[in-house]
């Protein structure tokens, strides 16, 4: 099994992507609902990811 | 004062969800597949083996069940039944000699949460899975 180094952001990205899609699939009844769920749910854990980034950098000075 | 009583739906029988919530816990996606919701369970499994393949090459830890204090029991316990909800995946790690010890690093640290998150997405899925069986979702 290959080894695998990812920065924080990769590795949270790509959490962020996953989990967005199975929020996606399991929650909504359409398919449109559904996508726009998981669209919508990637969006918010991405600007948590970039909004906690920014406060502790400010918050370690 | 008007009160309101929930009234209990009964449990629908064992035999209309079980095979397919069993399914979906060894097979990610696998309950969606056999209730004929390819797509659904396509994604489903691309997601969590992703993710749960992701942890193993991060080098993530399995967790074994401890109890002590509240905390150990709960993260160990909740770490050890989220691994384990990954079914097929994590018995085959564990069968062909996936053993790792928990170091300090943060690939390591993301590793160990693809795993649990995988387990737990997986239980999402069931989740579904079973709703879907019994009806009460399309």
């Amino acid at each position: 099994m290959p080894r695998m180094n990812l920065s924080h952001f990769e590795a949270a990205v790509l959490f962020a992507l996953f989990t967005s899609v199975v929020m996606g699939v399991v929650t909504k009844k359409t398919d449109a609902d559904r996508i726009r769920y998981g669209a919508r749910c990637f969006g918010y854990f991405i600007a948590a990811l970039i909004g906690l980034g920014w406060l502790m950098h400010f918050g370690h000075g | 004062m008007a009160t309101t009583q929930k009234i209990k739906e009964p449990m629908a029988p064992l035999k209309d969800w079980a095979p397919a919530v069993g399914l979906g816990w060894l097979v990610p996606g696998g309950g969606h597949f056999l209730l004929k919701r390819n797509g659904r369970g396509g994604l489903i499994l691309v997601s969590v083996v992703a993710m749960f393949l992701l942890g193993l090459m991060m080098r993530g830890a399995m967790f074994q069940p401890q109890t002590g204090d509240i905390l150990t029991t709960i993260i160990y316990c909740g770490g050890f039944i989220g691994d384990l909800a990954s079914g097929l995946l994590y018995l085959l790690a564990t069968w062909f000699g996936y053993s790792q010890p928990d170091v300090a690093g943060h690939v390591h640290d993301y590793g160990t949460k693809f795993l649990v998150g995988a387990g737990l997405l997986n239980i999402l899925a069931m989740v579904d899975a079973y709703e879907i069986a019994t009806r009460k979702k399309t």
